[in-house]
């Protein structure tokens, strides 16, 4: 190989700040040869996935509603992934959080008055951390691989939703329809403003983000979490607990991932059913590393992802092709940020061919 | 071989700046120079794992370009790595296959056999790696070598793991290998063994030639004057009486078991350091010493708390964190990765031992950058720590420097009790000489000082009183006046020094051979 | 025929794509590569063999699409976690994300196509043996060769020496490349023959097991197969013992579905991937065995000095 990489002495301020453009740079390229390979016109491919969805006060607010839940559960991941844990079950820590928050509206039926939603929120919360914290207890009392309990704990939580909407959280009065009830008024995330999409979530999670950077950054319990990443016998020696800490990212991601997954259920949809995300808690995985693991970055990064599941709807209907495309831009760009992110570290030598001196 | 004008640089630093070399059959030429003056870069390029960006090579009078180790083994170059190359999981034999081109493979059993008989270095090729010990794991190493019937041999640093005592059994071998014609190019900055063994030496000193001598001719100050550039201050050390002297730390049967198979257990460790006393800890790496550090630092606590007293505290079972909020302080034997982070700059290095709530670096439980600030200029600046622009990222000091800042960093908590653990390694001279120095004024000022350290040049410059650690057991404190060198090789080599003198089968023979002769001269 | 044998018979169906992954995924984290990707490869093998043995009539074109479209999706894994150094967990959720995205895509034309289903063989005189005739002998070519590629791949890493360099890797690619063994190359062909053996892996869902398309139609295989390499501890031999284990639940759910136990189906349909948690957490208990088996540079990067 004529190039070889070589470690840098500090971290690259450049890369660091470009390595996510450059990665949505990339994706594009890709996204263009698809396109073309589908014998689409690439600029009219691009046009239609990219920029359509931002031409409309309905699609926009559409935007902003699917970035919500990804910005929220990124930020939980985010978490995770900078303490070097590996949550990848935000999916069913999501429905967990749904569930939850949804036994209100469902099971006490009559109970009215502005206490519900804030019950279904901590709920939802509660729901999403608890479930989450079942890979942390495998992991820390039997050193289970978190990877892989959390991710097949979404197959089990999915298919406990499925039971619950089929059996007995089903609508009685819906025409045998798989679907819970609709929620009542007082169980609905609060609109931003009439008759729009956007609820509140979207201020909650900005909220969120921006005490999540300052607690990243700035506290020392913030700072355990780098530490504890970047290597555990460092760690160690500094006296903070890894153990402790696999509770806590877990417990905090799954408690976000619920927030998300209550306010999902009780705001666009407003009821429970069968499939109530489609793929957010995987999607969020991108979110977090697209926003280079941090909270504000994450912000930015929801609103591309989202545009991405915008653009899969819009591609089916007007390019006539398969919605999956979303999935293939949102795994391309995961694997074009890493690649980016690796020239953060690293640098390209040339190595030149011996050159002999006479 | 003849090496001639070799350059190799690794970004702005030129590692290898026009290196001239030539090596005789029969010969033991050393290659000595301090940490970081390019002799591993050097051997690498002989040995094909770097190729050179100038110069050439050339072997028995034909001009090569090794491409690969592979290639090397080929051409007869063999080497013995100061890192073993080895493979934990995998059994000697194993070992030594993956080293021998496919066609040298037969018989392999019974040629190790062989090899290890003719040379002394008894071996056995089903044993799996994770199972030896350092001295054994080198054996593999050379017994491999060997097996690809090199005409060089080349050795990195390769006493560093062993008693003196081994040590001596090697340069046996070496002198062996010498005699049947071929080469050894030994690297080394121990100047007595290159003294003891080597016709010729060639000094290395940041990355450049400086001299080609007879080791025998010089003398160890002016070896070490080429090695170092310019003379580095003794240490300066006045002796003193510590007969009642209080206690500071007094450790009394100390258990702990390894936390992974290949660690080695703690076995009834006691001893008591005096307030202001420096005891230093010798021993053979992987003898217990990272499990000692992990008991008394805390980073491991034990379930007795009464087998680790510091100040009158029982503090066995405490954590770190606590003991550092009594006054004991820390400093590992890894810089990176454990006593610093290379990814953080040094003011977040800080952090890592200053994280108390009374540390002055937070305040409800945020952190104070401007405290932070201060202190990294403070700690560097008495450390003398050499950096590029304030608060660089760990990873951009070299280890010397990296070191000067992590000792400074406990040094700076005014402790009243230190642990460090082979404070020197893989330092260059200057900054050894700056820490030793440090670590004395501190223990006149009152601090207790541990030292875990393998490098009995130091332990004889600082310590007031020397035990060593061997295969987990501690041995009893001797004043360090009160003993030599070659005690303190015999204690680390598992020997007791109180007991009857251990007498070797040759010595038993010989003085049966003596009997008889007298036997019959009568 | 008989219930037992009907049992025995899909219970060898499920084990056979879990076998032939984590076959593969073994020999990749041998070489040090944890490849998160297995799913992702596998629905990818799923769609190139369904979408070419239906254009061309022939299961076996369609198995060699199948074995083709795993090892080519492992590619950009291989070259960002090899050649990169990208972190290998991220990498792989990539590579799943990625490969469950354009299988969607392809597969979308042939959802309701019927598909072509690979015809078993059966061996003259011993197929109809009593009792084992038909489990041991009227098998298709996938399940032989599953066996035979297991014996292969425990010959090849501890009896040749090719597999004693790939096994060096694996324990320290540092050691590795001081002798002059190309870690990267060994570790490339390490990640390609598990890319292929998990896409012959989703050749066999889409032709045999359940022979027509559907989405997502993996559903979770390629973690199980994961998980199965801890359950072996990293040795070939038990991942037999464990596929057919976790085949036969994955089998006797279904059939206590089918036979309309009581119990909601979800229930029952939860239970292997509950069942793959237990046993994890069962393996993982005894740390000693892991960590003694385990490849001591799994999932580390490795960059080599200029």
């Amino acid at each position: 190989m004529p190039f070889k990489l070589q470690r840098r002495e500090e971290h690259s301020a450049w890369m660091t700040l470009f390595s996510p453009l450059i990665a949505v740079a990339l994706m594009l390229a890709t996204g263009a040869a698809l396109f073309a390979s589908l014998g689409i016109d690439p600029v009219r491919g691009l046009t239609v996935y990219f920029l359509e969805p931002l031409q409309s006060a309905w699609s926009l607010q559409e935007l902003v509603v699917k970035a919500t839940p990804l910005i929220l559960i990124g930020i939980g991941l985010s978490i995770c992934y900078r303490a070097n844990i590996w949550n990848i079950g935000a999916e069913g820590q999501f429905v967990a959080g749904a569930l939850a928050g949804s036994y209100i509206p469902i099971m006490m039926v009559g109970w009215e008055g502005p206490l519900v939603f804030p019950a279904m929120i901590a709920a939802g919360m509660a729901g999403g951390a608890l479930f989450a914290l079942i890979p942390a207890a495998l992991k820390v009392r039997f050193g289970a691989n978190e990877i892989l309990t959390s991710l097949l704990l979404v197959y089990v939580a999915q298919f406990f939703l499925d039971w619950l909407v089929r059996g007995p959280w089903r609508d009685p009065e819906g025409f045998n329809f798989p679907e819970s009830r609709l929620f009542d008024s007082d169980a609905i995330t609060p609109l931003i403003f009439e008759g729009g999409r956007m609820h509140i979530g979207f201020p909650v999670a900005v909220i969120i983000a921006l005490l999540a950077a300052f607690y990243l950054t700035r506290t020392i319990h913030g700072f355990q979490i780098q530490v504890i990443g970047e290597s555990p016998r460092a760690a160690r020696f500094a006296g903070f607990s890894q153990n402790k800490m696999i509770f806590f990212a877990f417990a905090v991601s799954g408690a976000l991932a619920g927030l998300a997954g209550i306010m999902e259920v009780a705001g666009p949809i407003g009821q429970l059913r069968p499939t109530i995300s489609p793929g957010y808690g995987f999607t969020a995985i991108i979110v977090a590393f697209l926003g280079r693991l941090n909270p504000i970055g994450i912000v930015i990064a929801g609103f591309v992802l989202a545009l991405s599941y915008l653009g899969g709807e819009a591609a089916q209907v007007t390019l006539g092709i398969s919605d999956k495309i979303a999935r293939v831009f949102q795994g391309l760009l995961l694997f074009y940020v890493l690649a980016c992110d690796t020239f953060i570290v690293y640098t390209f030598r040339r190595v030149g061919a011996v050159r002999e001196a006479s | 071989m003849q090496a001639r004008g070799i350059v190799k640089r690794f970004g702005s630093l030129t590692a290898n700046d026009y290196i001239d070399l030539s090596l005789f059959p029969g010969e033991i030429h050393a290659l000595l120079g301090e940490n970081g003056a390019g002799k591993s870069t050097f051997v690498k390029m002989l040995y094909g794992s770097l190729r050179p960006d100038e110069g050439m090579l050339s072997w028995k009078g034909a001009e090569v370009s090794i491409k690969n180790p592979a290639m090397a083994r080929q051409l007869g170059i063999g080497m013995v790595f100061q890192h073993f190359s080895l493979f934990e999981a995998l059994t000697v034999e194993e070992n030594i296959l993956l080293a021998l081109p496919p066609l040298q493979a037969k018989n392999l059993r019974q040629r190790i056999k062989t090899v290890s008989a003719d040379y002394g270095l008894p071996l056995d090729p089903t044993a799996t790696i994770a199972d030896l010990s350092v001295g054994e794991r080198q054996r593999v190493e050379i017994v491999r070598c060997l097996l690809q019937e090199p005409d060089l041999i080349i050795m990195d640093e390769p006493t560093s793991v062993l008693t003196p005592q081994e040590a001596d059994e090697l340069f046996l071998v070496l002198e062996k290998l010498a005699s049947e014609h071929k080469s050894i190019l030994y690297i080394s900055h121990r100047l007595d063994e290159v003294k003891r063994l080597c016709q010729r030496a060639t000094i290395l000193r940041h990355g450049k030639l400086i001299s080609e001598c007879d080791p025998r001719q010089e003398n160890a100050k002016t070896l070490a004057a080429m090695m170092v550039g310019s003379e580095v201050a003794d240490v300066r050390r006045v002796p003193q009486d510590l007969h009642g002297v209080k206690k500071c730390l007094v450790v009394r049967a100390l258990n702990l078991e390894p936390e992974l198979n290949t660690g080695t257990a703690l076995v009834d460790v006691s001893f008591d350091v005096a307030r202001g006393e420096i005891l230093c800890i010798a021993g053979i790496a992987g003898n217990g010493q990272a499990e000692l550090f992990g008991a008394l630092s805390g980073e491991t606590p034990v379930s007795d708390v009464g087998s680790i007293v510091f100040e009158g505290w029982p503090c066995g079972a405490d954590g770190i964190s606590e003991r550092r909020r009594r006054g004991a302080a820390f400093v590992p034997e890894e810089r990176n990765g454990h006593g610093a982070l290379a990814g953080l700059k040094l003011s977040k290095n800080i952090l890592l031992s200053w994280n108390n709530p009374n540390d002055g670096t937070t305040k409800k439980g945020v952190i104070d950058r401007m405290a932070l600030a201060r202190l990294e200029g403070a700690i560097t600046e008495a450390f003398d720590v050499r950096m590029a622009h304030p608060d660089v990222e760990a990873g951009a000091l070299s280890g010397g420097n990296l070191q000067k800042f992590v000792m400074g960093r406990e040094v700076k908590r005014k402790p009243k009790l230190l642990v460090v653990s082979q404070p020197t390694w893989g330092v260059d001279a200057g900054a050894a000489s700056l820490i030793r120095q440090k670590l004395v004024d501190l223990s006149r000022s009152g601090t207790t000082i541990i030292v875990i350290s393998q490098d009995l040049d130091e332990i004889f410059e600082i310590a007031d009183q020397v035990a060593v650690i061997s295969e987990g057991h501690m041995s009893d404190v001797y004043p360090i006046d009160e003993v030599t060198r070659e005690q303190v090789g015999l204690l680390m080599g598992g020997m007791d020094l109180n007991g009857p003198p251990e007498v070797t089968a040759a010595e038993m023979a010989q003085s049966l051979m003596r009997d008889r002769e007298t036997e019959d001269a009568v | 025929m008989e219930i037992y044998e009907a049992i025995i018979l899909t219970i060898i169906t499920a084990a056979t794509p879990l076998l032939l992954a984590a076959c593969g995924e073994l020999v990749a984290e041998r070489a040090g590569i944890l490849n998160l990707g297995v799913e992702g490869m596998m629905i990818m093998g799923a769609v190139g063999a369904f979408a070419v043995a239906f254009s061309t009539g022939s299961p076996y074109l369609g198995i060699a699409a199948g074995i083709g479209a795993g090892a080519l999706a492992s590619l950009p894994f291989a070259f960002l976690t090899i050649s990169m150094v990208t972190n290998q967990v991220a990498t792989g959720l990539a590579l799943t994300i990625l490969g469950l995205g354009l299988s969607g895509m392809i597969g979308d034309a042939y959802i309701g196509q019927p598909g072509v289903k690979l015809q078993p063989i059966n061996i003259q005189g011993l197929s109809d043996l009593p009792y084992v005739g038909r489990i041991l002998f009227s098998q298709d070519v996938i399940v032989y060769a599953s066996i035979v590629l297991l014996v292969l791949v425990w010959i090849f890493l501890f009896k040749t020496r090719a597999g004693l360099s790939l096994r060096a890797v694996g324990d320290s690619h540092s050691s590795a490349h001081a002798l002059g063994v190309s870690v990267r190359k060994v570790r490339y062909m390490a990640v390609i023959f598990g890319g292929a053996c998990a896409g012959l892996a989703g050749a066999y869902l889409s032709l045999v097991y359940t022979p027509q398309w559907t989405e997502g139609m993996t559903a979770g295989r390629g973690w199980i197969a994961v998980v199965l390499v801890v359950f072996a501890t990293w040795m070939p031999g038990r991942l037999l013992a464990g596929a057919y284990l976790f085949g036969a639940v994955l089998i006797l759910q279904l059939h206590a579905q089918a036979a309309g136990v009581n119990i909601p189906s979800q229930f029952l349909s939860s239970l292997p991937y509950l069942a793959t948690i237990i046993v994890l957490v069962l393996i993982s208990r005894n740390r000693t065995l892991v960590k003694k088996n385990s490849p001591a540079c799994l999932g580390k990067p490795f960059v080599p000095d200029v």
